[in-house]
C-alpha cells in the first residue's frame, strides 16, 4: 500500500508539469488554455519571464516530489526498522537557503526592467528639439458596463470640445507607441486586453496612463478585470488594430462623419452610478 | 476518565444542580478552554458545509451558464425558469470567500486548534483569561447573525467580492453594511482570542517548558496571534470607514460626491486606493494567519508519523517568524496594476520575494523531516504530506505571481484563483483535515476510522488537483475572474469544456467529504476508544486522559526535553514523552523545578 502512496505522490509533479507542457503546446484537452497569442513588443518580454519562471517551477517542483516519492517508498516503517535520529545538518541548511536566495534575488533583478518599460518609463517624442513624454492618443472613460474612446478632434488634443468619442470600439495602429489615458465615470474598472498583455485598473479620481507597440494586424476583445457590478462580466469592448495607413484612412472618415460633435457629458446625468444593486 | 460524562461533573462543579442549566454551563456557556475549541470546531465546519455549497453554484454557473441551477434556482428564482441573475453570482462569490476565509479557516485554526491544544501542550489547565475565551467565541454568533441576515436583504446579499473594493461597495445594496458589521464582530472575537494565546502562552507554560521546547503547533499559534493582534486593528479601522461613508456620508473612499437612492449624499475628497492599502495590510498578514497554523501543526503530525526528530526545528521556529515579519511589508503585491505609484511596486516585489525564502526553508525542513524515518502512513500521515505536495504548488505559484511584468497578464485572472486555492485548500485545508484525525482521539476519546479516512484522503487529493490545476492553464489564457458568463466573450468559448471537468470535479470533490462527514460522527459512537497516547506521540497533550478532564491534567507535568525526541539511540523504546522523568540526554537540558 505504502507504495500505492509513494506512486500517488510522485504522479503530482509529473502530471503537473506534463499538463503544463501539454497546455503549451496546445495538446489535447488542454488546446487554446495557455497565453494566447501576442501582439505586443512587451508582450515577448512578458512570456520570457512567464516561461523562465514556469521552468525555474517546473525544476523545483519535479525535484521535491521525487524526494517525496522517494521518501514514501524507500522509508516506509515495514521496510526502516528504526529512524536514524539526526535533527538538523548546518552545510545542508547554508547549501538549501543560500541556492534560494540566489535565485530569487536573480529572479528580482532580472524583471526589473521589463515592469520600467511596460509601467514606468513613457514613450517620447521629439519636440523642439527635446524629448518630452508623449501626449495620449485616445482617452478611455470606462463605466458600468462599457467602454467610451474619446479621440482627438480637428485640435489633436483629447478632452478638448471637439472630440470624437466611439463606445465599445478601439481602432489603434499598429508599429506605432499608443499612449492611453484611463479614467472611469463611476467605480474602480480595468482595462485588459490579453493578446497585447497590457492591464491596468482605472481608479475614480485619478488618470491613468497605460502604453504599448502592437506588432500586426487582428481584432481582440477588451475585458474589465476590476468587478465592477451586476453587469461586470458584460462590459465588453472592441480592439481593431491596422496599418498605420488604414488608421488615417479611418480617421479622416471619422472626421468627415462627425456631425455635429457629440458631447456625452451631457447623456451621463450621474444618475447611472447612484442606482444600488 | 475516558468519558465526555466526567468531564461533564467535573466541569460543573459548584455549579447549580439544575441538569438544563448544568448542560448549559458545561456545553453552551463554558469557559472550559476544550469545549469553546469545540464549539469553534463545530461551528466552522458548519459554515465549511455552506461555504462549499456556495463554491459549487459558482462552479454550476461556470459550466453550465444561465441554466436551471439545482436548489438555488428553483427555490429562489423559479419564474426566471431558475436562471439566476448576474448579481447572483456577485453574491456567490462575495459570500464564498467571506464565508471560507472568516469563518471557517481562520476560526478553525486559532479558534477550534488554537484553542484547544494551546494549554494542552504547554501544560496549563486553561487559558489565562477563561472568561475572556468565552466570550471570543460568543462575539461570533453575533457575525454569523450579521452573514446569515445578509443573506435575506434585498439583491440576496453583499455583491461587492470580500476584498470590497470602494468606490463599488458604497453604492451596493445595505447587505453591504450587514457584511461589514459582520466583519467587526469576528474581529473583536479574534482580538480577544490572540490576546489570550500570547499571555496564555508567555505566562502559563508548565515548569520546564521553555520556549524553545515548545512543540511547532504552539509556537505557529503564538506567532499567529501576534500577527492578528497588530493587523486586525488596521482591518476594523477601515472597516468603520467603509460603514461611515455609506451611512454618515463621509467620504473616505470616494473622490467626489455619489448619490445613492436620491438621499445620502457620499461627499468626496477621498481616495479608493486608500482602502486597498488598509484592507492588504491586514489581509495580506491574513493570509498568513490562514497558513502558519497548519504549518505547525503539519510539523508536528510529521516528526511523529517518520518518528524522527523535526529537522531544524530552531530554523522553523526563525522563518515561521521571517514569514510573520516579512507578511506585513508584501501587501502592495495586490496592487501591482491598481494605479498605486509604479516604482512602489518594485520594492514589494523584492520583499515577496524575499518573503518566499523562510517558506522554502520550511519546505525543505518537512522532507529533511522525511529523510530517514521510519514512515507510518496514517490518515494524518497522509495529509500532512499532501499539505507540503500542495503547498510547494502554491509556492511556486506564487513566486510566478511576484514577478509584476508577468503580473500583468495574471492579475485577476484564473491563475490567481488557482493559487489562493492551492494555499488555502490544498495546503490549509489539508492540513486542518490531518490535525481533525490526528487530535480526534484527544477530543473525543474515540479514534477515526482510517480505512474511511484514507478513502477520504485519496478522493480529495485526486478531485481538488483536477479542480485547481487547470485553472492555472484558464489564467495564463487571460480568462478573468468573477464573470458571471465569460462565454459572452469569442475568444473564452473554447475553453468551456475545460471548466466543465473543473465543475466536474469540483462536485466530486464535495461529494468525497461526505465520507468525512459519516466518518466524524460516526466515530463519537462507534469509534475504537483510543488511549491516552493512541499514536505514541511525545507532546503534552498525550500524556492527559483522552478527553482531558476540567483542569486537563491528573497530575503535575513537568517538562523534561524538546517534543522531538523520536527514535532516541539511548533508549529502546522510539518515543520520548516530554513529561517522562528519565536521565535527560545531557545535564544542562534538565529543568529547575521552577523554570
Amino acid at each position: 500500500m505504502n507504495r500505492f502512496w509513494s506512486i500517488l505522490f510522485f504522479l503530482v509533479p509529473l502530471l503537473g508539469t506534463g499538463t503544463f507542457l501539454m497546455a503549451a503546446w496546445g495538446m489535447a484537452p488542454f488546446q487554446g488554455a495557455w497565453l494566447p497569442e501576442n501582439y505586443s513588443v512587451a508582450g515577448k518580454t512578458i512570456d520570457h519571464l512567464f516561461y523562465l519562471l514556469c521552468w525555474i517551477s517546473a525544476l523545483i517542483f519535479i525535484g521535491t516530489g521525487i524526494v517525496i516519492g522517494w521518501v514514501l517508498w524507500r522509508y516506509d516503517h515495514r521496510r526502516q526498522q528504526r529512524a536514524h535520529y539526526f535533527s538538523h545538518n548546518f552545510k545542508l541548511e547554508m547549501v538549501w537557503t543560500i541556492i534560494p536566495a540566489i535565485i530569487l534575488v536573480f529572479i528580482a533583478f532580472y524583471q526589473m526592467n521589463a515592469w520600467a518599460e511596460t509601467k514606468m518609463i513613457r514613450p517620447t517624442i521629439m519636440q523642439n528639439g527635446q524629448a518630452v513624454t508623449k501626449p495620449p492618443m485616445v482617452l478611455v472613460m470606462a463605466k458600468r458596463f462599457g467602454w467610451e474612446f474619446h479621440y482627438a478632434g480637428p485640435d489633436g488634443l483629447i478632452e478638448t470640445a471637439d472630440d470624437d468619442y466611439i463606445e465599445n470600439e478601439l481602432v489603434l495602429p499598429i508599429d506605432t507607441d499608443i499612449v492611453l489615458q484611463l479614467e472611469t465615470r463611476d467605480v474602480i474598472h480595468s482595462f485588459f486586453v490579453p493578446q497585447l498583455r497590457v492591464k491596468q485598473d482605472i481608479v475614480p479620481g485619478m488618470k491613468q496612463f497605460m502604453w504599448f507597440r502592437a506588432t500586426s494586424t487582428a481584432e481582440m476583445e477588451i475585458a474589465c478585470t476590476e468587478l465592477c457590478g451586476w453587469g461586470h462580466y458584460t462590459m465588453q469592448g472592441r480592439l481593431r488594430l491596422v496599418t498605420p495607413t488604414d488608421y488615417q484612412a479611418w480617421l479622416a472618415e471619422r472626421r468627415q462623419r462627425q456631425t455635429p460633435p457629440m458631447n456625452p457629458e451631457q447623456e451621463e446625468t450621474g444618475t447611472d452610478q447612484a442606482k444600488p444593486e | 476518565m475516558s468519558d465526555m460524562s466526567t468531564q461533564l461533573e467535573t466541569a460543573s462543579k459548584g455549579r447549580s444542580g439544575n441538569p438544563i442549566l448544568r448542560f448549559l454551563g458545561s456545553y453552551v456557556f463554558s469557559t472550559d478552554h476544550k469545549i469553546i475549541g469545540l464549539q469553534f470546531l463545530f461551528s466552522s465546519l458548519i459554515w465549511f458545509a455552506i461555504g462549499g455549497m456556495l463554491a459549487l453554484a459558482i462552479r454550476w454557473q461556470l459550466a453550465f451558464p444561465w441554466s436551471d441551477m439545482p436548489i438555488f434556482g428553483p427555490t429562489l428564482f423559479a419564474s426566471e425558469g431558475g436562471q439566476i441573475p448576474g448579481v447572483f453570482y456577485n453574491m456567490l462569490f462575495t459570500m464564498h470567500a467571506t464565508i471560507m476565509i472568516f469563518f471557517v479557516i481562520i476560526p478553525i485554526l486559532s479558534g477550534a486548534f488554537g484553542n484547544y491544544l494551546i494549554p494542552l501542550m504547554i501544560g496549563a489547565e486553561d487559558m489565562a483569561f477563561p472568561r475572556l475565551n468565552m466570550f471570543s467565541y460568543w462575539f461570533m454568533w453575533p457575525a454569523f447573525a450579521c452573514m446569515i441576515g445578509s443573506f435575506f436583504m434585498p439583491g440576496f446579499g453583499p455583491t461587492a467580492g470580500w476584498t470590497s473594493y470602494p468606490t463599488l461597495s458604497l453604492i451596493t445594496g445595505d447587505a453591504q453594511n450587514l457584511w461589514i458589521l459582520g466583519l467587526i464582530f469576528v474581529g473583536i472575537s479574534s482580538m480577544i482570542g490572540s490576546i489570550n494565546y500570547m499571555t496564555t502562552i508567555l505566562q502559563m507554560r508548565a515548569p520546564g517548558m521553555r520556549m524553545f521546547r515548545m512543540p511547532m503547533t504552539v509556537w505557529a499559534l503564538f506567532i499567529t496571534a501576534i500577527l492578528q493582534a497588530f493587523a486586525l486593528p488596521v482591518l476594523t479601522a477601515a472597516l468603520f470607514m467603509q460603514l461611515s461613508d455609506r451611512i454618515l456620508a463621509t467620504g473616505f473612499f470616494a473622490p467626489e460626491a455619489i448619490l445613492v437612492n436620491d438621499t445620502t449624499s457620499i461627499s468626496g475628497g477621498g481616495e479608493p486606493l486608500l482602502w486597498q492599502h488598509l484592507f492588504w495590510f491586514y489581509s495580506h498578514p491574513a493570509v498568513y494567519i490562514m497558513i502558519l497554523p497548519a504549518m505547525g501543526m503539519v510539523s508536528d503530525m510529521l516528526s511523529c508519523f517518520a518518528r524522527k526528530p523535526l529537522f531544524g526545528y530552531r530554523p522553523m521556529v526563525y522563518s515561521l517568524t521571517a514569514i510573520a515579519g516579512l507578511g506585513f511589508v508584501v501587501w502592495g503585491h495586490h496592487m501591482f496594476v491598481s494605479g498605486m505609484n509604479r516604482i512602489l511596486a518594485i520594492s514589494f516585489m523584492v520583499s515577496t520575494m524575499l518573503i518566499a525564502l523562510p517558506s522554502g526553508i520550511k519546505v525543505f525542513n518537512w522532507l529533511g523531516t522525511l529523510w530517514g524515518g521510519r514512515l507510518y502512513l496514517t490518515t494524518p500521515m497522509l495529509f500532512s504530506i499532501g499539505f507540503v505536495s500542495m503547498f510547494i504548488i502554491g509556492g511556486l505559484s506564487g513566486i510566478v505571481m511576484a514577478a509584476p511584468p508577468v503580473d500583468i497578464q495574471i492579475h485577476d485572472t484564473y491563475f490567481i484563483v488557482a493559487h489562493f486555492h492551492y494555499v488555502l485548500f490544498g495546503a490549509s485545508v489539508l492540513g486542518v483535515m490531518g490535525a481533525i484525525y490526528f487530535w480526534y482521539p484527544k477530543m473525543f476519546g474515540r479514534m477515526m476510522n482510517e480505512t474511511m479516512g484514507k478513502i477520504h484522503f485519496v478522493l480529495t487529493f485526486i478531485f481538488l488537483n483536477g479542480t485547481f490545476f487547470p485553472m492555472h492553464f484558464l489564467g495564463a489564457r487571460g480568462f478573468p475572474r468573477r464573470y458571471a458568463d465569460p462565454y459572452r466573450f469569442e475568444e473564452f468559448q473554447d475553453l468551456l469544456p475545460l471548466n466543465q471537468f473543473i465543475t466536474l470535479c469540483a462536485f466530486l470533490m464535495g461529494a468525497a467529504q461526505l465520507i468525512f462527514l459519516v466518518n466524524f460522527f460516526g466515530s463519537l459512537f462507534w469509534g475504537r476508544k483510543a488511549g491516552r497516547n493512541p499514536w505514541n506521540a511525545n507532546s503534552l497533550e498525550w500524556s492527559a486522559p483522552s478527553p482531558p478532564p476540567h483542569g486537563n491534567f491528573d497530575f503535575q507535568p513537568y517538562v523534561y526535553r524538546g517534543p522531538y525526541e523520536y527514535s532516541h539511540p539511548g533508549r529502546e523504546d522510539d518515543h520520548w514523552p516530554q513529561v517522562e522523568s528519565a536521565e535527560a540526554p545531557d545535564s544542562q537540558e534538565i529543568p529547575s523545578p521552577t523554570a
